[in-house]
């Protein structure tokens, strides 16, 4: 395994990068830049990053003035306010109106740790999907991170990105092709498929390494875009493997898991086993020690590989 | 601030009559909708829309044109009114006020509508959005200026006040904002629902340049925005008192007309009056 990098350290400087690129691009904090990484672009670019203080409400509709006059704004702030505290801001100011604002959300997900349950965004990805006109894109490590970033700065309209505050390791293999909307076939296999989203996809194929040994085939697909759905790939791996599990940092309701289920069930029924955060609030703790106590781990997916395969017609 | 000759004046006053009636009989059209804070709103938007702002309805997505954001979204067929006397779209297109398949919306959409800078109704955002516009025009060395009218019920929203900082922070001296201070808001006379009073001293204390007018007065308005644009380094909120209904007498300061439409006779009635 390759050096371990932050999705929001990729971010971070992502962001540096494109700014020298692209002079359209500006950046609001709420009073997290040095948590979200902005901070590097703020250094760089002092007279084009706004910090709005503890605002996020405030933060989404400045975002969407200076959208609607030509700029793109990245706005950023912990996955929590992004997408609870400032919902009504996102959805009138951001999402009904098409704007082209980038609400790019850090510790998201369980692993935040030790700040607790009031900062883990467990409801975030379901908050988003549902809204119409938005994109939704959770990278699976910090290379990928900075393709997307790169890729929503070039796409017109209302992004959603979703990033982690640890430290996570390479799993997209090198100069592999990120495209908006395009599902990543990370491996291939017969008797079920794993769809994981973000930091899920390293845990994903630990567990078809696992499952390898016990004489069973699965096939690892990275869903970095939630919305729009890879449908075309989805539908592939449910023809060809008959068998899913869905996995995510994120609750079971509403997010990967039930966005794949809509799309499955309505178009080739088979069985889908969703790992994720069980409709529970999450706690204090490390992230390892939360991974393990919320099942977020590669023995676990191995069980949910075989529960599914077992419900296969 | 242009000059504006006496003729001109009563000019725009007989075109504010006319305006009434066409906010009235797309409200009656419509079976539904908000007089009140409408007519109370129309003359700060007359006054902006023709004599203060820089705007070509042939080019109404000019980069350098002035903004106006109405965050008091439902006082929009007001808005609706102007921006079809000026040719941003057709006057036929009024009668379809919240009806199926119209572009006039409810509430205002920018994306189905020529001329409206963006999509409000959920109150409490437009100030936030108007101080975006202002940063840009900044960021581009731009003279283009921009306006947002705010309702007074309105400003009971959390929002408005951290927006209001951020204004003042960022010595936002190219932003006016109004507030259409008629009092009344659907529950009643906001100084009973959740007073916002001392309004002028907590627009003050928020860092801003606080003037006030009578609404209804286009002299006073016109010079009250000229001394907002002279001031430098801090936004400017012109708190304009008007009156709820204004001009057709049974709606003035009536809380019922905040969101009813009227009906056939008293359409006729107001009407009438409008023609007087």
């Amino acid at each position: 395994m390759t050096e371990k990098i932050a999705t929001r350290d990729a971010y971070g400087q992502a962001l540096v990068e494109l700014g020298h690129r692209m002079d359209k691009i500006v950046v609001l904090d709420a009073d997290l830049s040095k948590s979200t990484k902005t901070a590097l672009f703020a250094e760089e670019f002092p007279l084009r990053f706004f910090n709005m203080g503890i605002s996020e409400a405030d933060m989404m509709g400045t975002a969407a003035g200076l959208a609607a006059s030509g700029f793109i704004p990245f706005a950023s702030t912990f996955g929590v306010f992004a997408t609870g505290r400032a919902y009504d801001q996102v959805r009138n100011s951001i999402a009904y109106t098409k704007l082209n604002v980038k609400i790019v959300a850090t510790h998201t997900g369980i692993t935040v740790g030790e700040d607790g349950a009031s900062h883990q965004a467990l409801e975030d990805i379901a908050l988003m999907r549902v809204l119409p006109n938005m994109m939704v894109i959770v990278p699976a490590d910090g290379r990928q991170t900075f393709q997307a970033v790169e890729a929503i700065a070039g796409y017109e309209g209302p992004v959603y990105l979703r990033l982690g505050r640890p430290r996570v390791p390479q799993v997209i293999p090198e100069g592999f092709p990120f495209e908006l909307g395009r599902a990543q076939l990370l491996k291939e296999g017969k008797d079920l498929a794993f769809l994981a989203t973000g930091i899920t996809v390293g845990l994903a194929l630990e567990a078809s390494q696992l499952l390898k040994s016990q004489g069973i085939n699965a096939a690892v697909v990275n869903i970095h875009t939630i919305k729009p759905l890879d449908k075309d790939l989805l539908l592939q791996m449910a023809e060809k493997t008959g068998a899913l599990v869905t996995v995510e940092e994120h609750s079971v309701i509403g997010g990967l898991g039930g966005a794949v289920a809509e799309l499955i069930s309505e178009n080739y029924p088979v069985p889908i086993i969703r790992v994720g955060i069980n409709d529970t609030f999450g706690e204090s703790g490390s992230p390892e020690a939360l991974l393990k106590k919320y099942g977020l781990t590669a023995e676990n997916l191995t069980t949910a590989a075989k529960t599914s395969m077992q419900k296969k017609r | 601030m242009p000059v504006i000759s006496a003729a001109a004046m009563e000019e725009l006053r007989l075109k504010t009559k006319k305006l009434r009636k066409d906010i009235i009989t797309m409200i009656y059209q419509a079976a539904s909708g908000h007089p009140g804070g409408a007519l109370s709103v129309l003359d700060i938007l007359v006054v902006l829309y023709y004599i203060v702002m820089k705007i070509d309805p042939e080019n109404y997505l000019d980069p350098q044109r002035d903004r106006l954001i109405l965050s008091k979204g439902h006082a929009c067929p007001a808005l609706y009114a102007i921006l079809a006397d000026r040719g941003f779209f057709p006057s036929s297109l009024l009668a379809g006020l919240r009806k199926i398949d119209s572009p006039l919306q409810g509430h205002p959409d920018m994306r189905k509508i020529p001329g409206v800078e963006m999509s409000t109704g959920s109150l409490g955002q437009g100030l936030s959005v108007a101080n975006g516009m202002a940063l840009s025009a900044r960021l581009e060395n731009s003279r283009r200026r921009v306006y947002v009218i705010l309702g007074d019920g309105e400003i009971q929203e959390g929002q408005v006040w951290e927006a209001a900082m951020t204004a003042a922070h960022y010595r936002l001296d190219n932003l006016t904002a109004f507030l259409d201070y008629n009092g009344l808001q659907i529950d009643g006379w906001i100084r009973d629902v959740k007073s916002p009073e001392p309004v002028a001293e907590k627009w003050r204390a928020f860092g801003w340049h606080v003037l006030e007018v009578d609404g209804h007065d286009y002299t006073s308005l016109l010079e009250a925005i000229g001394r907002a644009h002279s001031n430098k380094g801090a936004p400017t909120m012109i708190i304009a008192h008007t009156v709820k209904g204004k001009g057709i007498s049974f709606m003035e300061n009536q809380i019922e007309w905040h969101g009813r439409a009227p009906n056939k006779e008293e359409y006729e009635q107001a009407l009438a009056e409008l023609e007087k």
